[in-house]
């Protein structure tokens, strides 16, 4: 798995609360069966005009100019602000495929769907949690200005403002490990394996209709 | 000390291990796999030289694209190349792995979640996860079930196991009787409306409570199946003589001496009278009206002799921005009846509602009617070969195209329109399935979430009716 120990990025802020994974990678890009090439259609349906379709060439695809990811000043940004219950609905992992692949590494916002959150830590994606005071901060700071970029230290567990304001973030100490140092983390279980089948023996006896 | 709650009951009994940085590893007894988020976890095993850690635990059958039309000409005669590949790609795996698999044309096939309790490889007690977030639907059982990502897909596939932590637990508690004409998934709709879409985000829900006790085994899958769209990633309910009836006979059932063992053990599958609950909302059956979504969350939901609602009497910034930008992408005007919203479609299917008793209210709805003429189309798309075969047997479908209803082939079909069922731009659809999100039923389209009676109330009058006034007349 990639690693994640500490950045510093440009932040592109996305004002919308409940953004589902519908939204984050619509269903017709879901036939893949690869993990890689989903940045392009990410945000599809709010980031262009048309319908978009899978293997489409996507450069000559009419823009929202609206959408906040196809403005300028956030081109290159690698930190999404959010509203609260971020990634909500379906469990596609295609979700943090997509937004790893378009160039983020973090997502902020006061509240994330489970599955979601789950999901960003299997693939390098850090999702940061912060208070809604925190994020009305970042949100009206980024919007203020030009070129607003965040320090993020998962060592630290805190996210920096160019003002110097700095805010900590809770993160479970298993995620948190095997982001640090880039673990795949079948093979840290495998090293129970042997707990694994302790268990399935005891389990076998006590309910043998769930082996029939 | 306090008692368990069910939930705790099922964490207790599969945690193989806990961890000194306080996760888990949860022992998995059963993995539903289909063709949409299976393939990638498939080529991490193949990458990492890894072998599956217990094959007979995993089932699979594809749902997500399979078309709902003829399918004479089987895989092959899947119109959309993409989509193609990614079902002859779940049976290369299945093959390659040794994994069981009901294929297109097998009659076991159908949604995941309709095939694994049909089947009895959802059993109480079980822990059963999949890549697809409505696994909540087999805590019907008292299971623990919930969905997973890829990357735990291929976790499961590997090692049996998952890395947890214990959720919260929360009890919706539903007093009393439900009226007549109130389904299952009126209940789980006024639950969502209740406390929002991120209301049980970290809880496992236990539904309990008169009402739904009440429900039959195809009513109590179509509440827990919507608690993820309440942000709770497990529904459950316990175990009663109407879950053991369900159960018994199914091909994967326990049988002979096993099964008098298991239904003995089954008995604890409940919550103790003394558990401790960290969140509890009560609400009263006789309440619940039936219910329509008007927006583009589930929460976004009211019953349905009500009107949209007016931004301009909302406070909240954020809640106020988003009912604007719901209305207009609805095409709904603010205070407009509910009972106005003229509708294109009518899709009757899905993981939530696609049971043999869905199909049986909805039939009865439509009896000796004639689907509205303004209708575009009005769908039946049974939840797997059996179900559309009991209805067969029943009549049903006779009394579906006799109505002017179009009787599909088993699949997910037009709830998440990854085949070639969709809503074309800015259609209305009275729609039996989960998710009213923004381009969910097809790009610009525009979901309206019902039950099964009251989608086929609507395919009738071309607008949402109550469904309880409209089958006395």
């Amino acid at each position: 798995m990639k690693q994640f120990t500490s950045m510093n990025g440009l932040v592109a802020p996305l004002d919308r609360a409940n953004v589902d994974t519908d939204m984050i990678i619509p269903k017709q890009f879901l036939k893949s069966i690869k993990r890689t090439g989903f940045g392009k259609n990410l945000f599809d349906e709010l980031r262009y005009m048309d319908e978009g379709q899978p293997d489409q060439d996507c450069d000559n695809r009419p823009l929202n100019p609206d959408f906040v990811l196809n403005q300028a000043r956030y081109q290159g940004a690698s930190v999404l602000l959010a509203r609260q219950n971020f990634g909500c609905g379906s469990s596609r992992e295609h979700a943090p495929w997509a937004l790893d692949d378009f160039g983020f590494r973090s997502v902020i916002a006061p509240s994330f769907a489970d599955i979601f959150f789950n999901n960003c830590f299997k693939n390098g994606l850090l999702p940061i949690v912060l208070t809604e005071s925190e994020v009305d901060q970042l949100f009206s700071e980024v919007e203020a200005s030009e070129g607003y970029a965040l320090a993020i230290d998962l060592e630290q567990q805190t996210v920096t403002t160019p003002g110097g304001d700095v805010f900590t973030f809770e993160v479970d100490a298993f995620r948190k490990h095997c982001l640090l140092n880039g673990l795949d983390d079948i093979g840290v279980t495998l090293e129970d394996a042997d707990a694994i089948r302790s268990y399935e023996e005891e389990r076998r006896k006590a309910a043998p209709w769930l082996f029939a | 000390m306090a008692g368990k709650t069910l939930y705790d009951k099922l964490w207790d009994a599969h945690e193989v291990k806990r961890r000194a940085d306080g996760s888990s590893l949860i022992y998995i007894d059963r993995q539903l796999l289909h063709e949409v988020t299976s393939p990638q976890a498939f080529e991490g095993l193949r990458l990492a030289g890894r072998a599956p850690w217990r094959i007979d635990a995993n089932l699979a059958t594809p749902d997500h694209n399979v078309p709902t039309t003829d399918r004479k000409e089987g895989v092959a005669g899947i119109e959309d190349p993409v989509s193609r590949i990614q079902v002859q790609t779940l049976d290369e795996n299945c093959e390659e792995f040794g994994i069981t698999e009901f294929k297109m044309l097998d009659q076991r096939q159908g949604i995941v979640h309709v095939i694994g309790p049909e089947q009895g490889a959802t059993l109480p007690g079980m822990t059963v996860v999949c890549g697809d977030s409505h696994t909540s639907t087999h805590g019907a059982f008292g299971a623990l079930a919930h969905g997973i990502g890829t990357s735990e897909v291929e976790h499961v596939l590997a090692t049996q196991t998952l890395v947890q932590k214990k959720m919260k637990n929360m009890l919706v508690k539903v007093n009393g009787s439900v009226g007549p004409g109130i389904t299952g998934k009126d209940i789980v709709l006024a639950v969502i409306g209740r406390i929002g879409t991120a209301g049980g985000n970290g809880c496992a829900i236990e539904f309990a409570g008169q009402a739904i006790e009440e429900l039959s085994m195809e009513g109590r899958m179509t509440v827990c199946n919507m608690a993820i769209e309440a942000g709770a990633r497990v529904g459950v309910i316990g175990v009663d003589q109407t879950t053991i009836d369900y159960v018994k006979g199914r091909p994967y059932a326990p049988k002979g001496d096993l099964w008098d063992k298991a239904v003995a053990a089954w008995q604890d599958l409940k919550s103790d009278p003394d558990a401790h609950f960290d969140k509890v909302v009560e609400i009263n059956a006789a309440d619940i009206a039936p219910q329509v979504t008007w927006g583009t969350s589930p929460e976004m939901v009211l019953p349905v002799h009500e009107t949209v609602p007016n931004p301009e009497r909302i406070d909240d910034a954020v809640k106020k921005e988003g009912v604007e930008r719901a209305l207009q992408y609805m095409g709904l005007k603010a205070d407009m009846p509910i009972s106005e919203i003229k509708l294109d479609r009518v899709f009757i299917g899905s993981c939530t509602n696609s049971r043999i008793e869905d199909l049986r209210q909805a039939a009865q709805v439509v009896k000796g009617r004639k689907v509205a003429a303004s209708l575009k189309q009005a769908l039946v798309v049974p939840g797997s070969g059996l179900v559309k075969a009991q209805a067969e047997q029943e009549g049903l479908d006779k009394v579906f195209t006799d109505a002017g209803l179009e009787w599909r082939e088993p699949g997910c079909s037009m709830c998440l329109a990854m085949n070639a069922d969709k809503l074309g731009q800015g259609e209305h659809c009275a729609s039996t399935s989960n998710r009213n999100f923004e381009g969910r039923q097809g790009f610009g389209g525009r979901t309206h979430l019902v039950s099964p009676a009251m989608a086929a109330a609507a395919a009738v009058a071309g607008h949402f009716v109550d469904v309880r006034e409209f089958v006395k007349s």
